[in-house]
């Protein structure tokens, strides 16, 4: 099988002792779909980093078009046909679509002077290779997510890309622009034979879009073979491998009792449309749904980070209005973000900081001077009760792994008491471990009385953390869901339905 | 594992806290060597006096750079308004008391001179404060724009040249138990602020605002408010720093103290204060004071002794620049070496 | 309507449009031969100095020690001709003036790109130790008498128009003025140079990807700023007639309005040639000719900062408030 293009043998990768990667094999041939899944921290990211030349492998071999690379450089990676497409796109968002397309080619023929009729038709090109329709002249900037993505795409086209990397790429992107995108791939490699190597945990994606599959976990590759082989349930199974079945929330609310949280016609415009739901205190309440279904702006919503249009919201079956962060936390409400690395913690400050941010207020002596000893106190009692593995309070949380991180970010908001938590992806980056504790507090918190709302496309985690789950499509709530009446496989084709 | 990570804790420990005790070293470092170089033109009394009465005008207004570059920005008005709050004062000392003057007498002018002095400076504060807060404007752009505002109006209001009164001088030149006042008011500054910075939920929230605005935001805290208040206290002190003005120069003119916005810089670089926000302390910043005044004073006598008078003005700005980019430099090595170590 | 506002150039033409025709209605000289040649005067050292201040902006960064550089050069270029070539045509002095200010434009370079510091902070100090270094080991006094090239070219003109009470002179410094700007637009728009600082000023981590030698990049900017400052500078002083070493500096700010006001932005990636000039024909106006209309100039300053304040105010409010409406953007 010499006509492989990229063919990793028994590869080994460590970072300041902790394995990476162990033993990785991975082939990709000519026109291949072939996707790599895996949880976060698995080592997907590293492994296509040694294929892009990034980072060096410590031991194993890489051959990449039938030539063994002792070391292996971005140029030479690059020279080779393969591109990556980063989370961010690496496109210029002050320049124009045309330009951004033809930019790197420019730059790599050694020009030094711009030829704009040149650039135009290179746009061009690579615009009918791909069959869309794309305003050159338009900044990227003013591009949606799904188009920067299509200009990327050209951008590699440009560079006779032979395999085309993607990291995630669907998790920006609503449904109808994640159909454009496949039918680009898909036309991609019948006309050109260019072969994808897409990096995804969206396994409804992954089974429809592939041809092979790779498993990995913990750094290793647990399985690789055509698609057919694959189903959710296997899928879902080898990437967590054997865990503790986690025994699933069963709760039934006490419908007489009057509702933590009441919303009723919430409408935003073009975002959210008539949203009505009921939560009540130690209900975990599952919300679902693609992206663009308005899963994450009904949060923010709640939150007061997006203002409402109409429809009204009530705590305790009181109306309540919410037009800031600081409303709403007034009525009780806490928001772990989806990415809590810019939105959730200051990263650069203390651990202890970063928990005590929220109810400093709180902690003062009698002259209303912060009192060193209560944040003290309260630092290490949520360190504590939450078991955020750290060992000085002092050091800054960065140094802190994903799941330790997310724990501060939860201490942050438990310390202030609320009735309502909102959890946006609780368990995004987090290692496998971490997500089981994870999903025994908050099913802890719901016990003692919070009601908590778990905004998740994770489906093995939205069945076994909720007692009910709402689907989202299209800014509103289309059905609601009781875990125990359902399955993986099942939850997973109704996210996908039309 | 955990004998290496406490070992880290420790380097860590050394490494932050020694910022502080490394700015000590330099500054008794820098006074010695003054000292040793100079004999008793610089290690006498008389000196440390003259030097006391100086660091105060720039000193104070350090207290401003610091409080805005903690949280991601800066204020590059504050001359402008030190000097716009120096003017105005001067103005109700001369137009109502004195010779020439209304008649009234020097009890009620006086206090009514500071507190127009203190409010004119909240204003441009606040103004600072609402273009970089609930309009949005980049600080860099925005007080760009005010100082030469107010600046400006400062040449508006006196037509050009200075206006001369004696009235303050006795904040200038007066002592508390031998201290002299701008002294005590730069102390009393420096403990207001450590107070604030290190033990109200305002300085807390100023950190943690100038570490990350957008997890401020998703954490409950009011940005615009602290932004707000930030800008306001940056008015405040240079309002303060220009009654000093006022009292030290007797006279207050629109182009005075045109360098203190770099020095001011340098001062805050120099005590540790990150210009990406949300690190600095009191501590380091009083330090850096000190050590910039001894430098200044050194360099002087140094110049006068090898060369005229006049150039040694201009030698310093070579030095405060040439400083800024030296300090700039080392840090960028430290940086690197604590990037190495974790 | 929303259109309109989106083309920055546009809006400051029709300010200039509007300024004019309300100083210009209310004192008809605003509108003659002489007011208008005396504008372009004006503009010349200004639009020199906004077109090296526009690369810089372009590409993310800020440079307030351009003033600095430019006086330094000037200073030190009339010392050397009075000094060692005194008959030197005016070609040698542009040159050597020029040569001067891009030696200094590389040492802000080195600091910016070498170690990464922020590019006002270090300007800030370059500006102070330029500054110093002239007035302290270059000299501090004014020289009255400069070299005949000097004298020569500040009386010379371009265009004369004899008036009703003298004459009117289109000083021919104003081609200076006009090189400056067509090369940097040919820079900017037409080789891969300039398209790599636009691309800077976008994204410093996509430009690293794409394959832009970055600190290469900032080397040319802060370098050609500098040259550009130094001829700047000789242009003032060719102008002034006479070699003062505390002329210029501290006029950073109105620079720095022409070059915001014409669309370019501080946070990088956007600025033309075009809204420069416009950007420096409003400032010129906002400055020169508000005594036309019985302002006194000692306003000059607070015009310029109220220019500065609502230049900028306005865009950010529409961008906040864009913000707010499109959401999805949180």
């Amino acid at each position: 099988m010499a006509d492989a293009i990229v063919r990793l043998s028994g590869i080994y990768k460590s970072f300041a002792g902790v394995k990476a990667l162990q033993n990785v094999s991975l082939t990709i041939k000519p026109g291949e779909i072939h996707c790599l899944v895996g949880e976060n921290g698995c080592g997907k990211s590293t492994l296509i980093k040694i294929i892009a030349g990034v980072y060096p492998r410590d031991s194993g071999s890489v051959v990449i078009n039938g030539r063994e690379y002792e070391h292996l450089h971005p140029i030479d990676s690059i020279r080779e046909g393969i591109q990556v497409i980063y989370q961010d796109f690496s496109l210029f968002p002050n320049l124009t679509v045309a330009e951004n397309i033809a930019l790197n080619e420019q730059l790599a023929a050694g020009r030094r002077f711009v030829n704009w009729r040149h650039v135009r038709e290179v746009a061009e090109e690579a615009i009918a290779q791909l069959e869309v329709h794309l305003p050159l002249q338009a900044r990227v900037e003013d591009m949606s997510v799904a188009n920067k993505q299509l200009i990327a795409i050209a951008k590699a086209l440009r560079q006779n890309a032979r395999l085309i990397i993607m990291d995630e790429p669907t998790s920006a992107l609503t449904e109808r622009e994640i159909r454009t995108l496949f039918a680009v791939i898909r036309r991609l490699r019948e006309r050109s034979g260019i072969a994808f190597l897409f990096v995804s945990h969206k396994l409804n994606e992954v089974l429809e879009i592939s041809e092979t599959i790779t498993v990995m976990r913990n750094g290793q590759v647990v399985s690789s073979g055509p698609a057919e082989t694959y189903d959710t349930a296997r899928l879902v199974f080898e990437m967590t491998g054997q865990r503790i079945a986690e025994k699933a929330y069963d709760y039934t609310p006490d419908l007489s009792a009057p509702a933590l949280l009441r919303v009723e016609n919430l409408s935003v415009p073009g975002v959210l449309h008539d949203v009505s739901l009921e939560l009540r205190a130690q209900e975990i309440v599952g919300v679902t749904g693609l992206l663009g279904s308005g899963r994450t702006e009904l949060a923010l919503a709640l939150f007061g980070l997006l203002p409402i249009a109409s429809g009204q919201i009530y705590i305790d079956e009181r109306p309540v209005t919410i037009h800031s962060v600081q409303d709403a936390i007034r009525h009780g409400i806490g928001y772990v973000p989806e990415d809590r690395l810019t939105e959730g913690l200051f990263l650069d400050q203390s651990i202890g900081r970063n928990i005590v941010v929220r109810t400093i207020d709180r902690l003062r002596n009698r002259f209303g001077l912060i009192e060193p000893s209560l944040v003290t106190q309260q630092v290490n009692r949520w360190i504590d009760s939450l078991r955020i593995k750290a060992a000085d309070p002092a050091l800054p949380v960065k140094t802190l792994s994903g799941g330790n991180q997310q724990r501060v970010v939860v201490a942050k908001w438990l310390a202030s008491n609320p009735r309502l938590m909102i959890l946006n992806g609780p368990t995004m980056g987090v290692d496998v471990g971490s997500k089981n504790e994870i999903h025994e507090l908050i099913k802890q918190l719901a016990r003692e009385g919070m009601g908590l709302l778990v905004i998740s496309d994770d489906i093995p985690e939205l069945l076994q953390t909720c007692n009910r789950i709402l689907l989202m499509r299209n800014g509103t709530i289309v059905e609601e869901i009781l875990p125990r009446e359902t399955n993986e496989n099942e939850l997973a084709a109704k996210l996908i339905e039309d | 594992m955990q004998e290496s990570l406490k070992r880290n804790m420790l380097m860590r420990e050394l490494l932050s806290e020694n910022q502080t005790l490394r700015l000590f070293i330099i500054t008794v470092l820098i006074f010695i060597a003054f000292s040793l170089l100079l004999g008793e033109r610089f290690f006498s009394v008389r000196n440390l006096q003259s030097m006391a009465v100086q660091f105060p005008e720039f000193g104070i207004l350090a207290f401003a750079i610091l409080i805005t570059m903690l949280t991601g920005g800066i204020d590059l008005s504050i001359v402008g308004a030190a000097n716009l709050s120096a003017i105005v004062s001067a103005l109700i000392l001369t137009r109502l008391s004195g010779d020439g003057g209304a008649g009234i007498p020097l009890e009620a002018t006086i206090p009514l001179a500071m507190v127009a002095a203190l409010a004119v400076a909240s204003l441009c504060g606040l103004l600072n404060g609402f273009l970089v807060a609930r309009v949005g404007i980049t600080p860099i752009l925005a007080t760009l724009g005010t100082g030469s505002l107010y600046t400006g109006l400062s040449y508006v209001i006196t037509g050009g040249p200075a206006i001369t009164t004696t009235q303050l001088a006795f904040i200038g030149n007066g002592t508390i138990a031998g201290v002299p006042i701008p002294v005590i008011v730069f102390i009393v500054l420096a403990i207001i602020f450590a107070v604030m910075l290190n033990r109200t939920s305002f300085g807390f929230n100023v950190y943690m605002l100038g570490t990350n605005p957008r997890a401020a935001l998703f954490s409950g805290i009011h940005n615009e408010r602290v932004l707000m208040r930030t800008y306001w206290l940056a008015g405040l002190v240079a309002g303060i720093a220009g009654i000093i003005f006022l009292a030290r120069a007797n006279s207050a003119k629109p182009d005075y103290g045109e360098t203190f916005i770099l020095l001011t810089v340098l001062i805050a670089i120099l005590g540790g204060v990150r210009y990406t926000g949300g690190f600095g302390t009191v501590s380091g910043l009083v330090l850096s004071v000190l050590s910039i005044q001894f430098l200044s004073t050194g360099l002087n006598m140094l110049m006068l002794q090898l060369s005229g008078s006049s150039a040694a003005i201009f030698f310093r700005q070579f030095a405060w620049g040439a400083l800024l980019l030296l300090v700039m430099v080392v840090n960028y090595y430290v940086e690197q070496r604590r990037q190495r170590s974790v | 309507m929303s259109r309109i506002f989106r083309s920055n150039e546009a809006l400051v033409a029709v300010t200039i449009v509007l300024l004019s025709l309300v100083i210009g209605l209310n004192n008809p000289t605003f509108f003659s031969v002489g007011n208008l040649f005396d504008l372009l005067r004006s503009s010349i050292v200004l639009g020199i100095f906004a077109m090296g201040v526009l690369i810089v902006i372009i590409s993310g960064g800020i440079d307030v020690s351009f003033t600095a550089i430019g006086i330094f050069a000037m200073y030190s270029t009339t010392r050397i001709l009075k000094g060692f070539m005194p008959e030197a045509p005016i070609w040698v002095a542009f040159m050597i003036a020029g040569a001067i200010g891009l030696g200094l434009g590389m040492i802000n370079a080195f600091f910016i790109a070498r170690f990464r510091l922020p590019t006002l902070i270090v300007t800030l100090g370059t500006l102070s130790m330029f500054h110093g270094f002239l007035l302290f080991a270059i000299g501090n006094q004014i020289i009255r008498d400069v070299p005949p090239a000097m004298d020569q070219f500040a009386r010379s003109a371009l265009v004369r128009i004899p008036l009703e009470r003298g004459v009117a002179n289109l000083h021919p410094a104003i081609l200076i003025t006009a090189a400056a700007a067509l090369v940097v637009w040919f820079l900017l728009n037409f080789t891969m140079l300039g398209r790599g600082i636009y691309a800077l000023g976008g994204s410093r981590e996509a430009a690293e990807r794409a394959g832009f030698n970055v600190p290469r990049i900032q080397y040319f900017i802060y370098s050609f700023v500098g040259l550009l400052s130094g001829i700047a500078g000789m242009t003032f002083g060719s102008l002034a007639r006479q070699a003062n070493p505390q002329d210029i500096v501290g006029t950073e700010l109105n620079v720095i309005a022409a070059v915001v006001l014409g669309g370019a932005q501080l946070t990088g990636g956007r600025g033309t040639v075009i809204g420069t000039i416009l950007g420096v024909l409003l400032v010129v106006i906002a400055s020169n000719s508000l005594i036309l209309i019985g302002v006194p100039t000692v306003w000059q300053r607070v015009v310029i900062g109220l220019i500065i304040l609502i230049g900028t105010g306005l865009p950010a409010i529409q961008a906040r408030r864009a913000a707010q409406r499109g959401a999805s953007s949180l």
